[in-house]
């Protein structure tokens, strides 16, 4: 298997008010190398969190289950010194908000090349390789703009120079959370282009966590949906969003308006978003579902493959997917 | 009949740290626009085309520095009446940031009323609040919660069950279901069309979703810059925009079903 990330099992309790609180529950997905993987899900459905598992860097007293292998190192387990050698060279993490992810009394140059100095890169082969990568995510006249501090950068830059950041030392998995929420349509566009190509290029995988279906749609070669803390289905992106075999899949699906022609307005899903501190039994999305039967009320359907490459934690599988 | 009539409007803001004292970054440019009895009015554009500024004109938080509304056929005086301010009501983007969080649901609502006599229905106010809140959807146990402990969505029923309070005539929504998850989403916005139905509201819808503009809007209007580049009927606007910059957003947008790139 060339699975550069493997996820089983995965399970993170949070302490909360009333005793611990499981907000992922049983995730199990793989990133093979070289592939984007999307995590989709709304808010509380915990893919930030998912992602803060990888790279190690989740909120004090976290306490997790299961195994995160990476290229044969469990996260989980490897320890603080292990993760953080990891972090920045083997497996790095953009952003949504680059003004708040970007140190601002420091200049774009410096922060860019932080990864290589700190392992020793002497100073002259950093400053021409942040030159170089500056260029690469086109930032026009990178060797001047290196010297300019974010807060001289637009929104759109400096979601580049976050990606170059990102990029610089190499990774072969790139964590990517909400990175062209923020951006207007047009530059949007443009960076989420920017990134498949370099991506391409690196032969990095990608690990991208939305809850943008329309950038899902055009970034991802597999998906992962996620809801209140567990996997609702995972196959490739084109056949879950094609055909989802989860009714939760289907009403997001409904939900997203086309831009070009006129739609109607989705038949809205009842209530709102299951959040892990009060999961309903069952199955997480039964008060919601139209499908809904009593085994649902009852028993949590974990993922099973219905299909070749398709799994799905929904009793009822067949019916949505016929 | 028009609603709203908006003409020559210029807002502009001191820039600062120049060395000019009085330069001014104009906001908005020259702006002129309508808005008819039961109709939604989208202005579409990119952050920094002055569409919010726009929204702070109408409902009055902001005064312009040249151009004239008028609302109703009469003019809309800098200094607004009471009874002006009601009639024109505001929903915003972050439901959380807008709502008191010290003050439970009912008291926010109760407060509109307080604000505003004249609206305010006869009946018990634990009655009066809880019809308010079913209004949008909402169940009448909120009217003890505190902001905080509702969902996003939540939050911004209760923001538009307080606008809704005042019976407003004019509805300016900025961004109103852009920081709301996709099923909750169609849940407001199908809310949004049954109230200008029922309620014979009309509204100014302001929005940098194109898909979603395209499914509520009668017109729409694009501002690039603080400039009104395009505006028209829905249809005609999105089959056959004429302006570039209304064709460069609508091509930058993505759409769903072109799955397959490469």
């Amino acid at each position: 298997m060339n699975d550069l990330l493997r996820i089983t099992g995965l399970s993170v309790d949070l302490p909360g008010q009333g005793g611990p609180v499981r907000v992922i529950d049983e995730v199990s997905f793989d990133v093979p190398a070289g592939v984007t993987v999307g995590l989709i899900g709304e808010t509380g459905s915990g893919k930030t969190m998912i992602a803060m598992s990888v790279i190690g860097l989740l909120p004090e007293g976290a306490a997790v289950g299961g195994s995160i292998s990476f290229a044969g190192t469990d996260l989980v387990t490897c320890g603080p010194e292990r993760l953080r050698a990891l972090r920045g060279h083997e497996i790095s993490m953009i952003f949504q908000d680059p003004m708040a992810s970007l140190n601002p009394t420091q200049r774009i140059g410096r922060q860019v090349g932080e990864v290589l100095r700190r392992s020793g890169v002497p100073r002259a082969e950093v400053r021409d390789r942040v030159v170089e990568m500056l260029d690469r995510v086109g930032v026009p006249d990178p060797a001047r703009r290196a010297r300019d501090y974010p807060h001289e950068f637009s929104g759109g830059l400096r979601q580049r120079a976050m990606i170059a950041m990102a990029m610089i030392a190499h990774p072969s998995l790139v964590l990517a959370d909400e990175p062209t929420t923020a951006l207007d349509v047009t530059v949007q566009a443009r960076v989420l282009g920017l990134l498949r190509k370099l991506q391409v290029e690196e032969g990095a995988a990608m690990l991208l966590v939305s809850h943008d279906l329309r950038v899902m749609s055009h970034v991802a070669q597999d998906l992962v949906v996620l809801y209140a803390g567990r996997v609702a289905e995972r196959g490739s992106a084109a056949s879950v969003l094609g055909r989802p075999a989860h009714p939760y899949t289907r009403a997001l699906v409904r939900s997203v308006p086309a831009v070009r022609t006129r739609t109607a307005i989705a038949d809205p899903l009842p209530g709102t978003a299951a959040v892990p501190a009060r999961r309903p039994s069952g199955c997480a999305f039964h008060p919601r579902c139209p499908l809904a039967t009593g085994r649902c009320r009852s028993e949590i359907p974990r993922p099973r493959e219905v299909a070749p490459g398709r799994w799905s934690a929904c009793h009822e599988a067949e019916k949505v997917l016929s | 009949m028009t609603v709203l009539a908006v003409e020559g409007l210029r807002v502009t803001f001191p820039v600062r740290g120049s060395l000019l004292r009085r330069a001014r970054f104009t906001a908005v440019d020259d702006a002129a626009f309508t808005v008819g009895e039961n109709e939604i009015v989208a202005v579409v554009g990119e952050s920094g085309s002055g569409k919010t500024t726009l929204a702070r004109c109408v409902v009055g938080l902001r005064r312009p520095d040249a151009g004239a509304m008028t609302f109703e056929g009469a003019p809309l005086p800098a200094r607004r009446p009471p009874e002006l301010k009601r009639a024109i009501q505001m929903v915003f983007q972050d439901p959380r940031s807008s709502l008191n969080p010290r003050m439970k649901v009912g008291a926010i609502i109760e407060e509109a009323w307080l604000t505003h006599p004249s609206v305010a229905p006869p009946g018990p106010r634990a009655d009066t609040v809880e019809a308010a809140l079913a209004g949008v959807g909402l169940d009448g146990e909120a009217a003890d919660r505190y902001p905080a402990q509702l969902s996003g969505g939540q939050c911004q029923r209760v923001s538009l069950a307080r606008a809704l309070a005042l019976s407003p005539r004019l509805l300016v929504c900025d961004e109103a279901v852009s920081a709301l998850d996709v099923s909750v989403q169609s849940q407001v916005l199908r809310l949004l069309v049954e109230l200008r139905e029922t309620r014979r509201l009309s509204m100014l819808f302001i929005s940098h979703d194109l898909g979603v503009v395209h499914q509520i809007a009668d017109r729409v209007v694009v501002m690039r810059a603080g400039r009104i580049v395009e505006q028209g009927p829905a249809g005609t606007v999105f089959a056959d925009p004429r302006h570039e910059y209304t064709r460069a957003l609508l091509d930058a947008a993505l759409e769903l079903n072109d799955i397959g790139m490469t």
